[in-house]
């Protein structure tokens, strides 16, 4: 793999860019692999790159029935925070959010991650004390976050409405080093960073079965074929249960849809992510200077990544009293991810009933955020059959009533 | 807009209108069930990709429960029928095998 630099770009330049070579490989399958991926979204690719880059292994396979990051990596209004109110989320999101922030330079691949701020507004009195307590628990788990007033809030958003007549913002919890980063840029450095260890990312290749002797996985079968492997790592968000259903064991996910919207580009006016939880919506501005928007999910079990249309109208007209300079907006594209919702809305990092299978899902709404700390975890556990950071997040937590419970601490999508 | 017929006003509703309330045809189990029965009653959920039996509310309705069968893959929807019941009626199930003619709901329970 040649190296991406400023020489690099002044060399291509000057012979017309003719030397760039593909980022990745598109192999043909091996008929055997020590560990096979299943879903190349940013959770499957960055367990990969960490098999190998932790763990030495490299004999891999990232096998993606579309194309790769066409998942909800491809779709999210990538918010990046790790604000939460639980002691493992807090581990695991902010294992993500330092690996972000030297992940550029790591992968050699400029994913443009942006600590631009996040403020989280409290709009009712019950969620400032909710807000006030998640700050005082970020404070013992060393997680740099500060409540901000009204007035202040003002200062570093001008076009916030502070006073709605309906939901006025009472304060805010503001994490500093959250942001936002380019999506495809992190599902396109992984994948990257693997073909040049020698992993095989297959696209266009659909799982369809799961083989196994006895209780131990042998490989997977394949729409390019049967394909062995020794350890197979399912990742594949909304279509969880339908792989699990192949291995034959259960797990506690149901998939809905999940929307987005982008304005048309205005000059910048806002630059740092803010989610309004109460009236159900966040919003950001890209780098192009569209508004990115997102609310919460629909109500119902959906594969078909298309939402319902009255939500997106639930959204925009919440965020009006709030930001009433979008009154005017035009909104240009809408699309939609099906999401992996778990009871506890927390994810499953986990071991499965059959040997040799592992499990990472029900990142839901928030997973890009994960994508680092996730893949970290997700790794060590099919290296070493443990890792401290996915302790937790087993999936036999919910029969034991061990529940992570972030439901209440982040009441939006995002 | 999803519309579902709601067999009690015998409107069809929009989802507006529409409270959803997830898989339908549950078995509860309870005091003295094991931890295994207790956690696939609160937890575990079908989730199919294609035909999925589930509850809904005609909330700014009539307000009652009903029973609809509808594909996640296609957002067809089979039928609608009353929550009394513990099986879809006949005319459910065959418009459910018009389409998928492997289709036997008990692989759902
Ligand atoms: C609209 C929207 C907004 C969001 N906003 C945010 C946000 O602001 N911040 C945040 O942190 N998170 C956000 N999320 C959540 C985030 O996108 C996800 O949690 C995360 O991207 C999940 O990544 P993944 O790798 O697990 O899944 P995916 O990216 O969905 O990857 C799974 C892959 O598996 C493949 N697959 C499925 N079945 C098979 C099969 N049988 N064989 C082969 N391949 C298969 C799929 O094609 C897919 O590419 C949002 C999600 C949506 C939909
Ligand atoms: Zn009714």
């Amino acid at each position: 793999m040649k190296r991406y630099s400023v020489f690099a770009v002044a060399r291509e330049g000057l012979r017309y860019h003719t030397g760039w070579e593909r980022a990745w490989r598109s192999p043909t399958p091996k008929k055997k692999y020590d560990a096979i991926i299943v879903g190349a979204g940013g959770h499957g690719l960055a367990t990969a790159y960490y098999l190998g880059k932790n763990h030495g292994i490299t004999n891999v396979a990232i096998i993606e029935k579309g194309w790769l990051g066409g998942g909800n990596t491809g779709r999210n209004t990538t918010i990046i925070r790790s604000n939460y109110l639980q002691d493992p989320s807090a581990a695991i999101y902010d294992k993500a959010l330092k690996l972000y922030e030297n992940l550029s330079q790591d992968l050699n691949y400029n994913v443009m991650f942006s600590p631009r701020g996040l403020i989280m507004l409290a709009q009712t009195h019950h969620e400032v004390r909710g807000y006030q307590r998640t700050v005082m628990a970020n404070q013992l788990q060393g997680v740099a976050t500060e409540w901000v007033t009204p007035q202040q809030l003002k200062e570093i958003v001008p076009i916030l409405n502070i006073d709605g007549p309906r939901y006025p913002v009472l304060g805010g919890l503001y994490q500093k080093r959250g942001g936002t980063a380019r999506h495809d840029a992190v599902a396109w450095g992984y994948a990257r960073a693997c073909s040049a260890m020698g992993m095989d990312v297959i696209q266009q290749c659909e799982v369809t079965g799961v083989r196994r002797d006895g209780n131990k996985v042998i490989g997977v079968s394949t729409t390019k074929g049967d394909i062995d492997c020794d350890k197979l790592g399912m990742v594949v968000a909304g279509h969880t249960s339908v792989l699990a259903e192949m291995a034959g064991f259960r797990l506690p996910i149901e998939s809905v849809a999940l929307q987005a919207l982008v304005s048309e580009p205005i000059k910048p006016c806002m630059d740092v992510v803010v989610m309004a939880n109460t009236v159900h919506g966040y919003m950001s501005q890209s780098d192009k200077g569209e508004m990115v928007i997102g609310g919460g999910t629909d109500s119902f079990n959906n594969y078909t990544q298309r939402g319902s249309f009255h939500h997106i109208e639930e959204t925009v007209r919440a965020l009006v009293e709030t930001f009433p300079i979008i009154s005017r907006l035009k909104m240009l594209r809408q699309w939609g991810g099906i999401v992996d919702m778990t009871g506890d809305r927390s994810p499953i990092i986990s071991k499965t009933p059959v040997d040799g299978i592992f499990v990472n899902c029900g990142w839901g709404t928030g997973g890009f955020k994960a994508i680092p700390g996730s893949g970290w975890a997700m790794a060590e556990l099919m290296a070493k059959g443990h890792s401290p950071l996915a302790e937790e997040f087993h999936m036999y937590r919910f029969r034991e009533g061990k529940f992570i419970d972030e439901s209440v601490a982040a009441g939006v999508a995002h | 807009m999803l519309t579902l017929h709601c067999p009690y006003c015998g409107i069809q509703a929009d989802e507006t209108e529409l409270a959803a309330g997830g898989e339908a045809h549950l078995k509860r189990y309870g005091p003295g069930s094991s931890d295994d029965e207790f956690e696939t009653y609160l937890f575990m959920r079908e989730n199919k990709k294609g035909v999925h039996l589930e509850r809904w509310r005609h909330a700014y309705g009539c307000g009652k429960w009903f029973l609809a069968a509808r594909d996640t893959a296609t957002l067809e929807v089979y039928g609608t029928y009353a929550a009394q019941t513990s099986e879809p009626p006949v005319e459910v199930k065959a418009a459910i095998r018009a389409k998928h003619p492997g289709w036997t709901w008990k692989e759902q329970a």
